[in-house]
């Protein structure tokens, strides 16, 4: 059963050497002049100011804990819009108070001040 | 020609025992997490391969609800360490020990 | 297939709670100040839950295309679950206005807590009591850590949540394996599953470890390490509240799925049972002799209390079950009430208060020894208060299914928690010394920990009354 693979395998061969050969290609042919200008990192034309290896604020994952939770309920709406035509009314008023509980909850961390920045 | 159900049982029980061994063995409450949730997905995986196999719905729905519910304890989590980062300045849990008999 | 609304008028203490619960919410979002408004809506609420419950206790039936059962058990544990909460709410106003952290989301948290254990008890299916035990776990991990600046209150989240995870984790793979082995999700089916199927390692080993979570919420012994440090942390009310309708939430799925047919089917489980039950109420009641602070005692007397209780799930006969439900609702007041006695001690700077710190009470404040004294006799099982009840229904159900040596077990180790119990008392009567800080008590917080005591007694002198709702669900 394994010799089925091999085609998948012969592929996979191909991709990965074609992708090596691809990325460097410009580096093995191309002349390579680099000067400190050349190097610095490119910041639509700005200086940069300081190094981007540094902690992030802990804004960064407030806004990501907030994000999470309303991202994944959104999970739920697919499959409900896939069978949304056999549910018929139960489907809608069924949604609408999830949806309703979703926008009390959303209602509550804009009043709180969790979305404002500083 | 399909995979058999065994091997996508195989997998998620490897990669659940991946994260047992997570939670024993790491020290940072961060990753302490991550394995939780890895332990979480590898049960999903394991839910949707018997929903597959078994042509039935009720586990694919259930996968909804477990991931509904993991990324609620995520969020939880993680604003339960950065409540504990704002007052100690670590997420090491061998340092987190005031509490002890 | 639809749903309807018989469905939300069926599972009427459900709806009720959650619908308070969100409207806590929404007066949290559009007013400054509620606290004194939330707290009365939830304790309405929860006396309206309360009533709808017990007035619908008739109307046995599912709901929701059978995912949700409706009346009998499920409203019985809806009733102890509105007490505990109700205790709680009561309790906790004075409490959380001493510690400075009183905000509306107090309620809301544990209106949803009720929501969550509620349907855990009501689950027909493992989908919903995997739900119902989430809302109530993560909960409860946010009301741990509700003292934010307290290092204490952050640990005792912290390692709630990630140990809680870690056992949700094996629950749900338990949950996972069940399902693969018997095709349905539907509680009942993988029961009546139980006999059709050969001993069948998928299926053991699935049950196993829905056996490994469901010991972690109802803190038995291995799986109890992170009791005492959680209780010790936490805002002392909301202690409270998850040692007592956290435990009978937890033990309300555990008789839903290791129900008596189960176990007797299943032998090994039920060996594994017996061991947990032995190991909780010794090492429980040994580790709480040795504890200087009273909520680490108390929080080790809880891992003991889980022993006994799970006594009566090992016996898996009509005794032990009724037992159980007895057992809970009394541990339910008398714990609540022990919890809030504390709560009433400590203040933001004194915290874990120890024995010695009791000594001479009852000539300084005779009302709030004399309902701590109640309390610990209870506890202790000492009849006629309601404790001794409960212990006596599980131990005669295990002597009745042959597992004599278990209530032997227990017996012993009840005569061993009566020392510390008792302890309290005797320092709070035949000691003098200064007392500790002047307690905050609100009238309302009394009125809570009067009914506890009323409770207490009134169960231990009749027990009939609650008995013989219980003897109609089975």
């Amino acid at each position: 059963m394994l010799e089925q693979y091999v085609p998948i395998g012969i592929m996979m061969l191909f991709a990965v050497a074609f992708g090596i050969v691809l990325v460097n290609i410009n580096r093995w042919i191309g002349p390579r002049r680099p000067s400190t200008e050349k190097l610095s990192t490119y910041e639509s034309g700005m200086e940069p100011v300081r190094t981007a290896r540094e902690r992030f604020s802990v804004k960064f994952y407030l806004v990501a804990m907030l994000f999470i939770v309303f991202d994944l309920e959104i999970v739920f709406l697919y499959p409900w819009a896939v069978v949304f035509r056999e549910l018929e009314t139960a489907g809608i008023v069924g949604m609408g108070v999830f949806l309703i509980v979703l926008s009390i909850g959303f209602l509550y961390e804009w009043k709180k001040g969790a979305m404002d920045w500083h | 020609m399909s995979i058999p159900l065994h091997y996508y049982l195989g997998l998620s029980a490897v990669l659940f025992a991946i994260g047992v061994a997570g939670v024993l063995t790491r020290r940072n409450a961060i990753v302490v997490f991550m394995c939780i949730e890895l332990m979480l997905n590898s049960v999903n995986l394991t839910l949707i391969a018997f929903a597959s196999f078994m042509g039935d719905i009720s586990g694919h729905v259930l996968v909804f609800f477990v991931m509904a519910v993991a990324a609620a304890e995520a969020t939880v989590g993680l604003a339960i360490v950065i409540a504990l980062f704002r007052n100690r300045q670590t997420v090491n849990i061998d340092e987190i020990n005031i509490l002890k008999w | 297939m639809s749903i309807s609304f018989q469905d939300v008028i069926a599972t009427g203490p459900i709806t009720v709670v959650s619908i308070v619960a969100l409207v806590v919410l929404i007066v949290e979002t559009i007013r400054d100040k509620t606290e004194l408004l939330t707290c009365w809506i939830s304790i309405t609420g929860l006396v309206l839950a309360m009533i709808v419950a017990f007035t619908s206790i008739e109307n046995t039936g599912t709901a929701y295309s059978g995912m949700v059962n409706t009346g009998g058990y499920a409203n019985f544990f809806a009733v102890v679950f509105c007490i505990a909460g109700l205790l709680s709410t009561m309790l906790s106003k004075s409490y959380i206005q001493k510690e400075n952290i009183e905000h509306g989301e107090y309620y809301f948290l544990l209106l949803l807590a009720v929501v969550g254990m509620m349907l855990m008890a009501a689950a027909a299916d493992l989908i919903i009591f995997f739900l119902g035990l989430e809302l109530m776990s993560v909960t409860f991990y946010v009301m741990a850590g509700f003292v934010r600046k307290r290092q204490a209150s952050n640990e005792a989240a912290l390692k709630y949540f990630l140990l809680g995870a870690f056992a949700t984790g094996f629950l749900l793979y338990g949950i996972a394996l069940l399902y693969g082995s018997t095709g349905t999700t539907n509680i009942e089916s993988i029961i009546s599953r139980a006999d059709i199927l050969p001993p069948n390692t998928t299926f053991l080993i699935g049950l196993g470890l829905l056996l490994i979570g469901l010991a972690f919420k109802v803190a038995a012994v291995p799986f109890h390490m992170w009791v005492p440090d959680v209780y010790e942390g936490s805002p002392t009310t909301v202690s409270g509240f998850m040692s007592t309708g956290g435990k009978a939430a937890a033990f309300s799925a555990l008789l839903l799925i290791f129900a008596p047919k189960l176990v007797n089917l299943v032998g090994p489980i039920q060996e594994v049972l017996a061991v947990l039950s032995a190991l909780s109420m010794i090492v429980g009641n040994v580790i709480a002799i040795s504890q200087t602070s009273i909520k680490r005692m108390l929080a080790y007397s809880s891992i003991a209390h889980a022993g006994y209780l799970l006594t009566g799930v090992v016996a898996a006969n009509a005794s032990g079950t009724k037992g159980i439900l007895f057992y809970l609702i009394a541990y339910t007041v008398m714990n609540i009430g022990a919890f809030g006695v504390l709560s009433t001690f400590e203040s933001k700077d004194r915290q874990n208060l120890t024995f010695d710190d009791y000594a001479g009470l009852s000539s300084k404040k005779p009302v709030l020894a004399g309902l701590m004294a109640l309390f610990m006799f209870s506890l202790s099982g000492i009849p006629p208060f309601a404790g001794f009840f409960g212990k006596y229904y599980v131990f005669v159900g295990a002597v009745e299914a042959g597992y004599t040596w278990l209530a032997i077990v227990g017996v012993l180790m009840s005569v061993v928690s009566v020392y510390y119990y008792l302890r309290l008392v005797v320092l709070m009567y035949f000691k003098e010394q200064a007392v500790i800080s002047e307690p905050t008590v609100s009238s309302l917080g009394l009125t809570a920990l009067v009914i506890s005591g009323v409770a207490v007694v009134e169960l231990g002198i009749f027990p009939s009354t609650v008995l013989n709702i219980i003897a109609n669900f089975f």
